[in-house]
């Protein structure tokens, strides 16, 4: 109940409600936001966002960043097309060998930060022109579109009753799993230690090098699920697919709460800031507002997420030790 | 004469009220000491005659006139120096750069006069007795050698008034002697000093007037010829304290830590040594004599060059912390805003962070279960804080030590390492971490501690091993450990034992 209470007073609260204004102005003064189909296709743009998002989300509270995402999401819809062109049609099959390369791009993005010392920001800005020009080379202008239609009308299919795709379902699980492994185990608590004082971390015996390797290889498996996704959706793999979604991936995490410093945020916050984009960015949409204007939109939001979680925290620092020590804690002495 | 005066002061953070109407005079020519409890507002006045926090109430008087402190610039103008009880040194600035940071001598265009700088660090260096090169990163220096630059630092302008805060905390009996003969001679000049400090030799050895601080409020203030020790800790806590040394004999089982001809470049050189079940060995040493290095590369924190570590007979992995803990190793390092503490986290996952995995149900580890185990180590070691949930960071020096202690001593190791186990840690809780020492001993927990408190060390130490310049040159049994044969080994001047 505590926790409760004090996520409440906290960045992750602002998000929330702000989501909810979105929601209900939206519904009031856009046409068509309050439609199912809106919804429908709402969650279709967020799903890769937020498969993205939840690695990304530890990545950066561990204060390490990767900006090769995208790129790994287009290397695998190319490598799928590929697959696919030299008769490869096993699903299943097409999905393991994905999930396989998305993992070893991201071990090899992990390999030069821990093996080689350099920071993350030079190894995956490296990385994300290198793996989106190997997208190039595999498939150049081509583009693979004769994947079954079945397949596409699978991956969107709504899950029974409602309009919302089922892999809604999917990324809710895996949100779950996620969050607990950040917020309730001995490896979340060593991801905030990581990211706040890592000398302090080595000191407790956390291997900061093989942590963090291990989440640069669950970025790009995640990565490359999204990739999955993506190929399927629209039936169509191409080298370009995906082309700056590390930005709107980013975005939402910083949004959400979590400090670009890392030792920050919380997953529910993430979740919150990639609806509320999708949901602003679609709205807006749907009411002609021409696409400079949602560059600028976003791009205000950004920097609003970098300030305003410190505001915040700030704020409930005050407040929260007012009630903190209405209850003191004093150990009397025996 | 009466140079600096605080009256009435008071100031509270939020709702803990740190300092409680308090009034002091420094008079010139006198060093003035102050004790009190960790948590007693000790840092937090200091803080305000250094300009770092403003006084809720009260005010400051420098030769009669009301001094206003917007910041620590304008106190630096008025003349007072303060050495900080924790370092804050620039890690990537040079230690002569950072002596001088923002006073820095200048030549033509005003450009900074690096060869200046470094002709007067090396000057304040040689009158400390301290063997650093200004030219070296601040990163990477020991606690004690951190606190010898703020020292430094502090000196480096003549200052009226000298505000010290535990300035020796980490230090060992020369460095503390040649420290005093500066402070001495400062005061000789007509400079005021205010020392605090919770080692009472000290305090007795430098100055004429002592006061003593409990719950934020000065309680008295004496000559130091007119009080005694027990007295003032009787003021201090308000109740006896325990006897400060309580070593109990304990039965003395096989070999626990074995360490073999361990030596790492540029830090120490064939180190062996043997910690049996039941033992505390300490480690003794001048400042930079290599004893923190040592733990370090037995914890596995530092890979070693050469030798081996073995616990209970297994050899640990060379740089490999999380099997040295597995092991039964634990390690209270001497830096505990750095290596100690995530400064931003909560007390109780501080406390906590080492015993995770314990504490995990099913793998699942709640906040709840997190509070719990804080709070019993918590009231064992009287940590002083507004909750469990309240972030280290607003905890007073000597508490934010106990919960170093309270993390590792929670681990239930069988090695233990500590070094400096008691910096800044007041009487009271001192007698209650070296109760707590022997008691493990007595479970047959081997126990090595590093300390630079002689007294310290030849009060709880079965065997006292000492280091001089990174190599071991004596073994002395409890019943020869005397300070004297302890400091001349230290020194470089004993016979290897
Ligand atoms: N920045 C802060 N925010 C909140 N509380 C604080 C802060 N700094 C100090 N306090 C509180 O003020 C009280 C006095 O702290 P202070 O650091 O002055 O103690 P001290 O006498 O120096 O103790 P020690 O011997 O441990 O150094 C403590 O209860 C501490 O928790
Ligand atoms: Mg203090």
């Amino acid at each position: 109940m505590r926790g409760v209470v004090r996520g409440l007073s906290s960045w992750e609260a602002v998000v929330v409600i702000a989501l909810v204004v979105v929601v209900a102005v939206g519904a009031l003064a856009i046409e068509g936001v309050a439609s199912p189909r809106f919804w429908r296709f709402v969650s279709l743009e967020v799903i890769p966002i937020a498969l993205i998002a939840l690695p990304m989300t530890l990545v950066i509270i561990t204060g390490e960043i990767d900006l090769s995402v995208a790129s790994v999401l287009g290397l695998t819809c190319a490598t799928m097309g590929q697959l696919w062109v030299w008769g490869v049609t096993s699903l299943p099959l097409l999905i393991a060998a994905a999930l396989l390369l998305g993992a070893l791009l991201g071990a090899v993005n992990g390999l030069f930060v821990t093996g080689f010392g350099l920071p993350s920001l030079a190894v995956t800005i490296g990385t994300l022109a290198l793996y989106r020009g190997l997208a190039y080379v595999i498939l150049g202008d081509r583009a693979v579109a004769d994947y079954p239609p079945e397949w596409a009308s699978a991956a969107i299919a709504p899950i029974p009753g409602l309009t919302i795709p089922w892999m809604i379902i999917v990324v809710a699980v895996l949100a779950a799993g996620f969050g607990v492994v950040l917020h309730a185990t001995p490896i979340g608590r060593g991801l905030y230690a990581m990211g706040n004082n890592a000398e302090a971390a080595r000191f407790t015996g956390i291997s900061v090098r093989r942590t963090t390797f291990w989440l640069f290889v669950a970025t790009g498996a995640m990565s490359a699920l999204a990739g999955v996704f993506w190929t399927l959706r629209y039936a169509s793999a191409r080298a370009d697919n995906g082309n700056g979604l590390e930005l709107a991936v980013i975005a939402a995490v910083l949004l959400g709460g979590v400090s670009i410093f890392g030792g920050r945020g919380r997953l529910a916050g993430v979740l919150a800031a990639v609806l509320l984009l999708g949901t602003l960015r679609n709205a807006l949409q749907l009411a002609d507002v021409p696409a400079n204007t949602l560059t600028i939109i976003t791009g205000s939001l950004l920097i609003v997420s970098v300030v305003g979680p410190n505001v915040v925290v700030k704020l409930r620092a005050r407040k929260d030790r007012s009630w903190q020590r209405g209850v003191p804690w004093r150990f009397s002495p025996r | 004469m009466v140079v600096l005066e605080l009256r009435d002061v008071s100031k509270a953070f939020d709702a803990v009220q740190a300092l409680r109407a308090v009034r002091l005079g420094l008079r010139a020519g006198e060093a003035h000491g102050l004790v009190g409890e960790n948590g007693a507002g000790k840092s937090t006045l200091v803080k305000i005659l250094a300009g770092a926090h403003p006084a809720d109430e009260g005010a400051l008087l420098m030769d009669g006139r009301a001094l206003r402190l917007a910041g620590p610039a304008d106190a630096r103008a008025a003349g007072i120096a303060v050495i900080y009880q924790e370092p804050t040194l620039f890690p990537d600035l040079s230690v002569a750069e950072n002596i001088f940071m923002s006073r820095q001598p200048l030549r033509g265009l005003r450009r900074i006069d690096a060869r200046a700088m470094r002709a007067r660090t090396t000057e304040l260096f040689d009158r400390l007795g301290v063997p650093m090169d200004p030219d070296r990163p601040a990163r990477g220096l020991s606690i004690a050698d951190q606190q010898l630059v703020e020292i430094a630092k502090a000196l480096a302008f003549d200052a009226r008034v000298l505000v010290m805060d535990e300035p020796t905390a980490a230090l060992s009996g020369p460095e503390v002697e040649r420290l005093f003969a500066v402070v001495r001679a400062l005061c000789e000049a007509g400079s005021a000093v205010l020392f605090v400090s919770h080692r009472f030799e000290e305090i007795f050895a430098l100055c004429e007037r002592v006061s003593v601080m409990r719950d934020g409020r000065l309680v008295s203030t004496d000559p130091a010829a007119e009080v005694t020790v027990a007295e003032l800790v009787r003021r201090m806590v308000g109740r006896e304290v325990a006897e400060m040394y309580p070593k109990a004999e304990a039965s003395k089982g096989p070999p626990l830590l074995q360490v073999r001809g361990l030596s790492r470049r540029g830090a120490f050189t064939g180190v062996s040594l043997t910690v049996h079940a039941g033992e505390i060995v300490a480690l003794a040493g001048l400042v930079g004599a290599g004893r923190s290095e040592v733990a370090r590369a037995v914890f596995g924190v530092d890979r070693h060059d050469e030798g081996e570590v073995l616990v209970d007979g297994r050899r640990l992995r060379n740089g490999d912390t999380a099997a040295a803990i597995a092991a039964g190793l634990a390690l209270v390092p001497e830096d505990r805003r750095q290596q100690g503490l995530v400064m931003e986290l909560s007390v109780a996952r501080n406390a906590t962070l080492a015993r995770r995995w314990s504490l995990a149900r099913l793998g699942l580890l709640t906040g709840g279960a997190e509070r719990r185990a804080a709070r019993t180590w918590g009231e064992r070691l009287r940590v002083r804080s507004a909750g469990p949930d309240e972030a280290v960071s607003a905890l007073s020096g000597g508490n934010q030590q106990k919960v170093v202690l309270a993390k590792w001593l929670s681990t239930e190791p069988r090695v233990l390492i500590v070094d400096e186990p008691t910096r800044g840690i007041d009487v009271g809780t001192k007698a209650e971490v070296h109760r707590l020492l022997s008691e493990l001993a007595g479970r047959g927990v081997a126990v090595l501690m590093i300390s630079s408190e002689l007294p310290e060390v030849l009060g709880m130490a079965d065997r006292v091993l000492v280091m001089h310049e990174g190599r071991l040159v004596a073994d002395i049994p409890r019943a020869l450990a005397g300070e004297e044969t302890v400091m001349l080994a230290a020194t470089g001047h004993g016979g290897a034992g």
